[in-house]
This record gives C-alpha cells, structure tokens and sequence, in this order.
C-alpha cells in the first residue's frame, strides 16, 4: 500500500517537473476534479467554521445519491456520443406513477415506477438505435410526451392521490449506523458495478468503441443497435430508479420533481470529464462531478441567496469548470 | 543563393500535437518557375507543412518569406492575398452549396473558374448543381480551378492525383507545367514517383519533420530520393526487388474459398463473377468508379446487393451486415483507415474490438487472453507503439497495420484488402506485401484491390480487371504487365496485337 | 425547344432543387392547410378571432423557432432560447409598465438590442470556451433563466395599451391579425436580407461542412457568433411579441419555448445537421403546433394531450425521417 502511495508520489512529481502540472492534470484528470472538491470543502471549512462536519458530509452524500444515479445512465449515454434529455421526465413520471399505485403494495408499486424507465428508454432506444435519429431530438420528443401523459395522467386521476410509501421515504431521506445515508446502498454497488462494467467488460468497450467511431464498429462485425438498444433502456431504468430516491427525499410526488436534474445530470458527466462527444471519460468522474455539483448547491443555499442569484451563479459555475476542463483536455 | 529570387521559403519550421512532433525543422525553398516536389514517408511531415505555410496552423517555430518578406497566415484567405493557395488532399467545397455559391463564399470570380475549368477539360457545368451530387474527380478539378482563378504565385497540389483517373491525371500535369511557364511556382506533393521525376524540377524530401535533403534535379534523382525518404540503412533493402513467390499450382477442381456469381449492385455492380482460391492472392485493378468499392462493401456485407450470390466454399451466404461476413470469415481492410479505427483508443483495444461482437462477449473481458493475442499480432506487424494511448498518434502507415493486425488476432478465412497501401511510405507498403504473401502461404485466400498497377507484381498470383461493373480480363501474374492491365482497366482488349 | 418550353423546364427543375434543398418549403404550407381545414372541419364556426388568437399564440413560438433555425442552419443548437425570450419578456414588462406609447417603442428598440447582446454573449461563450454548443447553451440558459427572475420575481409588469394593440389588434380587415402582420415584418427584415447575404452563405457553409468553409475562407468562429447574436435578436423579438400579446411579463413562461421551438424546427423541415432548410419551415410548424391544442379544445379533449401530441410528432417525424434515410441508403 505505501509502496504504491510511493510510486503515485513518485510520478507525480516526476510529472510535475518534466511536464507541468498542466500536463499532469490532463492524463490525470481524476486527480484535478478530486483536488477541485477538496478546494471547495477547505474554502467551506474556512469561509464557515463548523459547517464541515460528520452530519453535513453524510448530507452531502444523501443528495449527491440520485444526482449520481441519473448521471449514471447520462454518462453510459454520453460515452456513446449520445445525450438523454427525458431523464428527468422519466424520473418524474416514475415517482410520480409509484405514489399513485402505492395502495397496490410495495412491489407493484415499485414496479410501475420503473416499468415507466423501461418504457421509455425502449423508445429512445429503438429511435436513435434502430431508425438513428439523432439522440437529442428523439429524447427531447420522448421527454416531452412523457411530460404531457403524466400531466394528463395527474389530472385523470385526482381520485386516487399519490402517496410515498414508507419504504421509499426511508430510502430517500433516512440513515443508518449513525449516519450512513440509505441511499449510497443502491449508490455504492451501483457505482462500484458500473465502473467494473466499463473498465472490464466487453459491454464496456463497446460503448467507448461505438462513442469514438461507430461505423467502425459497424465494420468491425458489431450490431451496434443492440448495443445502443441496451444503453438507452439501462439509462431509462437508472433515471427511473433515481426518481424513486428523490420523491423518498422530499415526500411529496410533484408533476415538476426532477426538472431540476436534467441540467445536473448533463453537468455532472461533463465535469467529470467524460467528452460529449463520445469514447472517453468514465463513471469515477461522474462521481465527483456530482458530488462538486451537489456540494456547490449547498454552498449556494448556505449563503442564503434568492433563486435567481443561485441560478445565475450555478450556471456561471457550471460553465467555467465545463470551459476549464475543455481547455485542459483539448 | 540569392535569397531575394526565392518565391516562398519555409525555415526550420516546428509544429508539435500535443507531445508528438509533427515537424521539428522542416525547410523549403521554391523558385519563381519551378515545380517543386516534396516527397517523404507517411508521417514526414509533408501535410503539415503543407497547412502551416497557408494557415491552417499556427507554427510551433520557424519562420516562412513571402518575395524575401516575413510573413505568418492565420487563415488559408490571409495566405490567399499573400498569392499562396493550396489544392488540400479533400476539395475544400461545401456539400450544401451549389458551385456558384461555394465561388461567392470563397470570393472567386465564377467566369475565371469557367474559364479555368474549360482548360482543364470540363466543359458543360451546370454551376447551380448541388456540390454533392457531383463526383469527386469532378470536386477536385473545380477546387483546382478555383484555387488558379485566384492566379497564386505559389500553388499547392497536395496529393491532387492521389485517386483521379488517368485520364484527369494527365490534365492536371498539363496544368501544372502552363502554371510553371507562366512564371509562377508549383509545390506538388505525391507518393507516385513516376509523377514526380516526370514533372519536378527539384524536389524536397522530408524525413522525421526534418528536411533530409534537396535534389536539384528531380528527373533522374529517383534513386537518391527514395534513400532520403528512407534513410541510408534501409534504402538497400528495398531496392533489392520484389519478393519472388511460386503460386498457381491447384488442382482445377479445388473448391473456390469465395466464389462470387452474377453479383448486381446498382448502379456500379453489373454482373460481376469470379473465383478466389485459398493460398493465393488475387489482385484487383480497375480505374476510379468501375463498381470495385460497392463489389467490396457487398462481399464485406456492409452493403445489400439486388442479384447474384456470394459463397464461401460452396456455402452461399447470407450477408445483411458486416458481422455475417465475418462470422463466415470474410474480413475487410478499407481503404480509409479513419472508416475502421477509433482513433482516441489505444491500440490494445482497437486490435481486440472484433471479438466483443456477440452479446456472449460482453461480460467481464478475460485480460490475459486478450492481452496474448494482442500482442503477438503486434509483434508479428511490428507496429510502432511508442506513440502511446492513442491511436491518432501513430503514423497513417502504422494505422494500416492495426487494421490488418485486428483481422490477424481474430483470425479469417478471406481477406479483403481495398487499396491498403494508399498514401503509405515505400517501406511499410513492402511490409504489407510480404505480409500478405505470408497470408496467402498460410491457407487463406486474399482479394487485393490496388490502385498501383505495380503492386500486381510484387504481390499476386492471378489478376482480375473490373471495367463497367464487369470482370474484363482475367490474367496470371507472369501476364499482368502494367501495360496490359491499364490496356483492359480502359475497358480494351488486354493486347495490342489482339487489336 | 420553344422559349417558353426551355424556360418552364428551367423552371421546373430550380423548383425541384430548392424543394430537395429544404422540404420545409413545400412540405410545411400542406401541413398547415391540412391543419387548417381539420381545425375547421372540427369547429365550423372558426371565426376572425379564432384566426386572431391563433396568430397571437403562435407569435412567441414561431419566433423561437425562427431564433433557433438561425443556429441550427450554421450547425450548432441553442437550448437557451427559452431563457432569452423570458429576459425580453420580463425586461419589457417592467420598464413599459409606466411609459408612453412613444417610449414603450424605443424601449422595444433596447430589449431588442439586449436581446441581441445576450445572444452575442452565448455566442462568445460557444466559442471562446469551446464547451460544446448543447452544454454551453443548456447552461446559459439556466444562468438566463436566473437573469429574468432577477428581473421580475413574479408574472407582473405590463405595458401600455396602444402597444399592446400592436400585438393584439387586426389590420384593415378583422382576418388579417396584427400578430401576423409582425411575424411577417420582423421575419422578413431580418432574415431575408441575411439569407442573401454572404453572412447567409457562411451560416449555411459552416453548418454543412465546417472544413471545406474554413478552408474557402469563412471566418468559422465569427459565422458561429453571428448565428448565435441572430438567435438572441429573434429571441428578443419573440419575447417582446409575448409582452404585446399578453400584456405581461412572465419569468417562467419561457421555458416552454425552448423545446417547442426545437420541435418546430424539427418539423419545420431543418436539419440538424445543419446546412439545410429555410425559415418558412419552423415558422409555419409553429403555428400548425399551436393549432393542435386549440383543436383539442374544441373536441373537448383535455388540451394538455398537445404536449403528449407534440412530443409525439416530434419522435414520429424524426423516426419517418431516419426510417427514409436508411431505405435510401440501403439502395
């Protein structure tokens, strides 16, 4: 282990004095978005002593979760060349579909959420995979539907008012062994899985092979539409999932829930360095990126300042590291 | 020298791409009425040197004179005004405009282009025709006559012959030798050494993005020239001629690997028949447009053809996607290299994609398999891998050789190779000849489509003509001198005494 | 040949061009008549003020479809259009609330330059960052968005009513709305001389093959630009024509524009790819879009199935387009 440590430290600075840290952050962007992190903690931990604490890092946990699993999917999306604009009408609409049926039992009700993530991830996918319309407008459209059906749905069914089960509000909002969030249970492995899947599976490098040059892949003997069939319902599925764990944070299935993840989502895989235009980057950045974001939000609501000011300066933010980052890999 | 006669001079140019090293101290010197060749392996540098003298790029270093004057170009317009224009390797015209536009868009005046086209032998164009409905052959004249309506000093031809007919070809050198008379200077840049000794007046060989030598007189250089590209030691070893190789003794009733018959392609493909047998190498020729690229996309099953069937050993297949063709062993080396790579992942990866084409391929990758089989076609290809995680590091040369070594590691049966020494550097196109001679030695059967009549020699057994979407002539390798091929390639009767 | 039989094969055939060069052109006046009629069919009372409100509830859309085709054509998309129409909307609610008629214009004239300026800003953005453009928008979009609740926290604001007439009101006959009669100006002076001229060719050049326009000596980075500051002047239009038709200023309402508008676009024939199609297109889609819910209405179907319809017909004519491409290419 200190072995290890050692060599790292070695190459490091060997990198740092032949090359620049410049260079060294760019074959190591990883390191550049952790030291990023860490840059926004200290500058928390001093501009506000106390506010870094055991409690508030489990929170930050807590939030970073389903930001984290809707860019799970963005991400397997984006590695591909691809983009998801229905994420957050996915999430919605399995949040939204799950209170509605909760009367049903749990498992059914679950079901329906994520048999939404399903649906409509099948229809992104045979879209952009099999009729290879472009993934923007095709999720776009998608989105927009789902959007609609569940306004309509919404006021069909007045009758029978959503409710959040108190399985899913536990796994939203609760915590165990004093302070371990709930959620990071289906984050953790998830995480842990998809970065297997990435890094060591075939699966894995067919999405890098497909997002750097799909036709080659195409030649190479390999049905991309399958693939891509796959990643857009697997997004689907994560964005529904990811719906399940807001509305058990905020206890209360609104017909907006997810709007404001679709912009985090994006962001998030962005500064985690993976290209928006395909075959490279990864889910550890993700990771932090969804982390800096949520931490970054935090912030925001700490200062106590009006929405239109936390808009304009989570954007203004979001774009400098999204130009800094470009600038650095390119 | 008095420097004050030179047109254009180029000194210790540098440009690197991130770490690699493009051009490291590149020089050139072009006289008023000159054709100047520059000539240089794959990956000397000539392209980029070609771009930073008109703006493409900016310069890492060096500096370039105009008429004895300094001079940078930030744009291709800026070095346009500078009277320094450059044919590029693709037609720099807009698909989406019509010609008329494409000269507002560029400022060029439409009657001089008129005027220039006509001398280049396209006489009736329709000027509101959509560029791309028109031809490449056709693009690349109107980018030429574009570039001469603008009367530059000095004129850049990058690889301008590299894919037109003869017939254009001939055109272009006619061009090429009113531009020089006219007191003006020419920079030609090819790979075809025939052009080059026949056409320049001096020529700069580049090696490594360093200028290795300049001879004055390109005609009868041919030799010194090919020894600056290469470099002393390995010049010897490819002036020492082709590799001899027996081929042509099978039975006649020997069961063909791939058999092709009556295959209909609208609208290139007319009927096309031929026999491929294992062990031998089948050489391909035939001009630009004769249906060779749809017959290969039908073989290679990414494209869908109307009539005709395609067996592999007697087995009639069925190819809906490239991944039928490969299941029964037919692979494809295109001619494009940029249509089969990934260039932003490393080599390892871009030689094991084939095998995760099943959905059974795509769990966990069992790294000590892969990592063999990688490997040892690396090894046996001798690719270049100090360029690292890349793939669009490596040289265009290199690039080729992956293509090829994904084919060795995931094995084949027919190997269908499109022109894959284009725009490759002598020493390495040797390499792919010995390897595919070693292919064919070992049982597999080899289709070879080159547009480098030499290349029928010094490779192949047998050779089959393509003209008009036919099969005009079918010839033994002891038959199949240049002279004949391009005889039947023009669709004539393959001798001259048959006339 | 006669004359007049070479002049009408002539004719013919640069019909036939400009029809394969933008669909849109013929495409999209068959689809609003068919709309049209069906809308009649349905609601035979279909009267001038149907007409009216039709135009005005079009008026905002068609200009962000106008807003977004600029950017499209040259290549690039602009999730931010919603954001700048709210930005023109809520600044022109707010400081007409009190003015003359006389003043309310030259301060249109200003939102309009703002709007312009904003648009000038993403451009700047785009392309000095060189954050791809759907980031980089989607982005500023959201900072946009924070501008106009800046602005106005709440729908309020207002304006005078001799400039809301402008919006609302008809011209010499009750059939020809004042809203059509803007769209059609503000369209017509804008884009029709911007098409002619060499800054047109360049959009359409950079869209197509970004290269091959360098290397003819387009200025990509200042083409990008200009689409972009062009989207922020329609944009600006667009929300300056939501003030007139509603008389307020909503910082919310625009969100809604930046996805229809899209949807316009891509049922107003543009490709995005870019290179291809005209405005004609997405201007009419955006009233054959707006038409759906009105007819919803009148069939007492729930109006909020025009979201679902107009999703719908987004995924459905991307797919026929897709579907169309692979059959061609198969050949």
């Amino acid at each position: 282990m200190i072995e290890q440590a050692k060599t790292v430290f070695a190459r490091a600075l060997a990198a740092i004095t032949s090359g620049g840290l410049v260079s060294f952050l760019r074959t190591r962007t990883i390191v550049a978005l952790v030291l990023l992190l860490s840059g926004l903690l200290a500058g928390i931990h001093i501009a506000r002593r106390g506010t870094v604490n055991a409690l508030w890092m489990s929170n930050m946990m807590l939030f970073a979760a389903p930001l984290g699993i809707v860019a799970a999917g963005q991400t397997l999306v984006m590695l591909t060349g691809g983009i998801d604009l229905s994420v957050a009408s996915v999430a919605t609409a399995s949040a939204y579909l799950m209170a509605t049926h909760s009367g049903l039992g749990l498992a059914p009700a679950l079901l329906y959420g994520i048999a939404v993530g399903f649906v409509v991830g099948l229809i992104n996918g045979i879209g952009v995979a099999l009729l290879r319309v472009q993934p923007l407008v095709m999720t776009l459209g998608t989105g927009l539907m789902t959007e609609g059906m569940l306004v309509v749905y919404s006021q069909k069914k007045m009758a029978d008012a959503p409710r959040v089960p108190q399985f899913i509000e536990e796994l939203g909002a609760g915590k165990f062994l004093g302070g371990i969030p709930n959620d990071l249970v289906v984050w953790v492995p998830l995480a842990m899985i998809l970065i297997f899947v990435l890094r060591r599976t075939g699966y894995g490098r067919l999405l890098y092979a497909i997002g750097d040059n799909s036709r080659a892949c195409s030649l190479a003997g390999i049905r991309v539409w399958r693939v891509l069939l796959v990643n857009y319902v697997t997004c689907g599925l994560l964005a529904a999932a990811a719906g399940l764990i807001i509305v058990g944070g905020t206890d209360s299935a609104e017909l907006r829930l997810a709007e404001v993840y679709l912009l985090p989502s994006v962001a998030a895989v962005i500064i985690g360095g993976t290209s928006i235009f395909g075959g490279r980057g990864g889910y550890s950045g993700t990771i932090i990126g969804a982390l800096i974001l949520t931490v970054l939000n935090s912030i925001l609501t700490l200062l106590d300042v009006p929405e239109s000011i936390r808009q304009i300066l989570y954007g203004a933010i979001i774009l400098l590291l999204a130009a800094a980052y470009t600038r650095l890999t390119d | 020298m008095n420097e004050a006669a030179l047109l254009l001079e180029a000194t210790k140019m540098a440009k690197k791409f991130d770490s690699v090293v493009a051009l490291k101290a590149a020089s050139l010197q072009v006289r008023p009425g000159e054709v100047h060749g520059l000539m240089g392996s794959n990956g000397a540098g000539k392209s980029t040197l070609v771009k930073i003298i008109t703006g493409v790029y900016p310069a890492d270093g060096g500096q370039i004179f105009v008429k004895g004057v300094i001079r940078s170009f930030r744009s291709p317009a800026e070095a346009r005004r500078a009277g320094i224009v450059s044919v590029y390797q693709d037609p720099a015209l807009v698909p989406d405009l019509t010609v008329a536009q494409n000269m507002r868009l560029a400022g060029a005046s439409v009657d001089a282009v008129r005027k220039w086209l006509t001398e280049l032998g396209i006489v009736r164009l329709d000027f509101s025709l959509l560029v791309r409905d028109l031809p490449d052959p056709t693009l690349r004249l109107i980018d030429l006559a574009r570039a001469l309506a603008w009367e530059p000093a000095v004129l850049l031809l990058d690889e301008i012959t590299a894919s037109l007919p003869a017939d254009l070809s001939e055109q272009i050198y006619a061009m090429v030798k009113h531009w020089r008379q006219r007191g003006n200077a020419v920079i030609f840049i090819s790979h075809r050494m025939a052009e080059v000794s026949a056409l320049c007046d001096r020529a700069t060989v580049l090696r490594d993005g360093v200028t290795a030598g300049v001879t004055e007189r390109a005609h009868g250089s041919e030799e010194r020239i090919v020894a600056l590209m290469l470099g002393a030691e390995t010049a010897r070893a490819v002036a020492s001629g082709p590799s001899t190789h027996a081929g042509g003794s099978r039975p006649d009733d020997a069961e063909p690997a791939l058999e092709v018959r009556g295959l209909r392609c609208s609208p290139l493909v007319n009927e096309v028949s031929f026999k491929l047998y294992s062990g031998e190498v089948l050489g391909m020729v035939a001009l630009e447009g004769q249906g060779q690229e749809e017959l290969f996309d039908c073989i290679a099953g990414s494209r869908r053809y109307g009539e005709g069937a395609i067996l592999a050993h007697g087995k009639e297949l069925r190819l809906r996607h490239p991944a039928d063709a490969i299941a029964a062993g037919i692979v494809l080396v295109p001619a494009n290299r940029l249509l089969a790579l990934l260039q932003q992942r490393p080599i390892p990866e871009n030689i094991g994609l084939p095998a995760f084409g099943g959905i059974r391929n795509w769990g966990p990758i069992k790294s000590r398999d892969e990592r063999a089989r990688v490997e040892s076609s690396i090894e046996r290809l001798r690719i270049d891998t100090r360029a690292g995680s890349e793939l669009r590091r490596l040289s265009g040369g290199n690039q080729q050789k992956v293509v090829i070594a994904r084919w060795l590691a995931s094995g084949f049966d027919i190997l269908l190779c499109f022109d894959p020494t284009r725009g490759i550097d002598i020493g390495t196109k040797r390499q792919i000849y010995a390897l595919v001679r070693e292919i064919a030695a070992e049982g597999s059967a080899v289709l070879l489509f080159t547009s480098e009549l030499t290349e029928i020699a010094l490779a192949c057994d047998r050779a089959i003509v393509l003209f008009g979407g036919r099969v005009v002539a079918e010839m033994p390798v002891s038959q199949a001198d240049e002279a004949t091929l391009l005889r039947s390639a023009h669709g004539l009767s393959p001798s001259a005494e048959a006339s | 040949m006669t004359a007049p039989a070479a002049l009408n094969i002539r004719l013919t055939k640069r019909l036939q061009r400009s029809l394969r060069r933008d669909p849109g052109l013929f495409f999209m006046p068959a689809l609003l008549i068919v709309s049209f009629a069906i809308t009649v069919a349905i609601h035979p009372q279909f009267s001038d003020f149907d007409l009216q409100s039709l135009a005005m509830g079009a008026l905002p859309l068609a200009f962000a479809a106008a807003a977004q085709t600029v950017v499209v054509i040259a290549g690039g998309i602009d999730l931010s259009v919603g954001s700048m129409m709210a930005v023109a909307n809520v600044l022109a609610a707010s400081l007409m609330e009190k003015a003359s008629f006389g003043q309310s214009l030259l301060l249109a004239l200003a939102v309009l330059i703002g709007g312009a300026g904003i648009g000038a800003l993403n451009g700047l953005i785009v392309v000095i960052s060189r954050i791809p453009d759907v980031v980089a928008t989607l982005t500023s979009g959201f900072i946009w968005g924070g501008v106009a609740l800046l602005i106005l926290e709440k729908p309020g604001g207002g304006a005078p009513q001799e400039f809301l007439n402008l919006g609302t009101g008809t011209l010499f006959t009750p059939w020809l709305p004042n809203a059509l009669v803007l769209l059609a100006a503000a369209v017509g002076v804008i884009w029709i001389p911007l098409r002619r001229s060499k800054l047109g060719l360049q959009l359409y050049a950079v869209g197509s093959d970004r290269i091959a326009a360098f290397r003819s000596g387009v200025n990509i980075d200042r083409t990008r630009f200009a689409a972009y500051l062009f989207s922020g002047l329609f944009s600006a239009v667009g929300g300056v024509g939501f003030t007139m038709t509603t008389g307020i200023g909503a910082p919310l309402a625009g969100v809604y524009y930046t996805l229809s508008g899209l949807a316009a676009v891509v049922v107003g024939g543009v490709s995005l790819a870019g290179g291809r199609g005209g405005m004609l297109g997405p201007v009419l889609a955006a009233f054959v879009l707006t038409l759906i819910p009105t007819d919803l209405i009148f069939l007492n179907i729930d109006p909020n199935f025009g979201q679902v319809i107009q999703g719908t017909l987004i995924v459905v004519i991307v797919m026929i387009g897709g579907f169309v491409d692979m059959e061609r290419s198969r050949k």
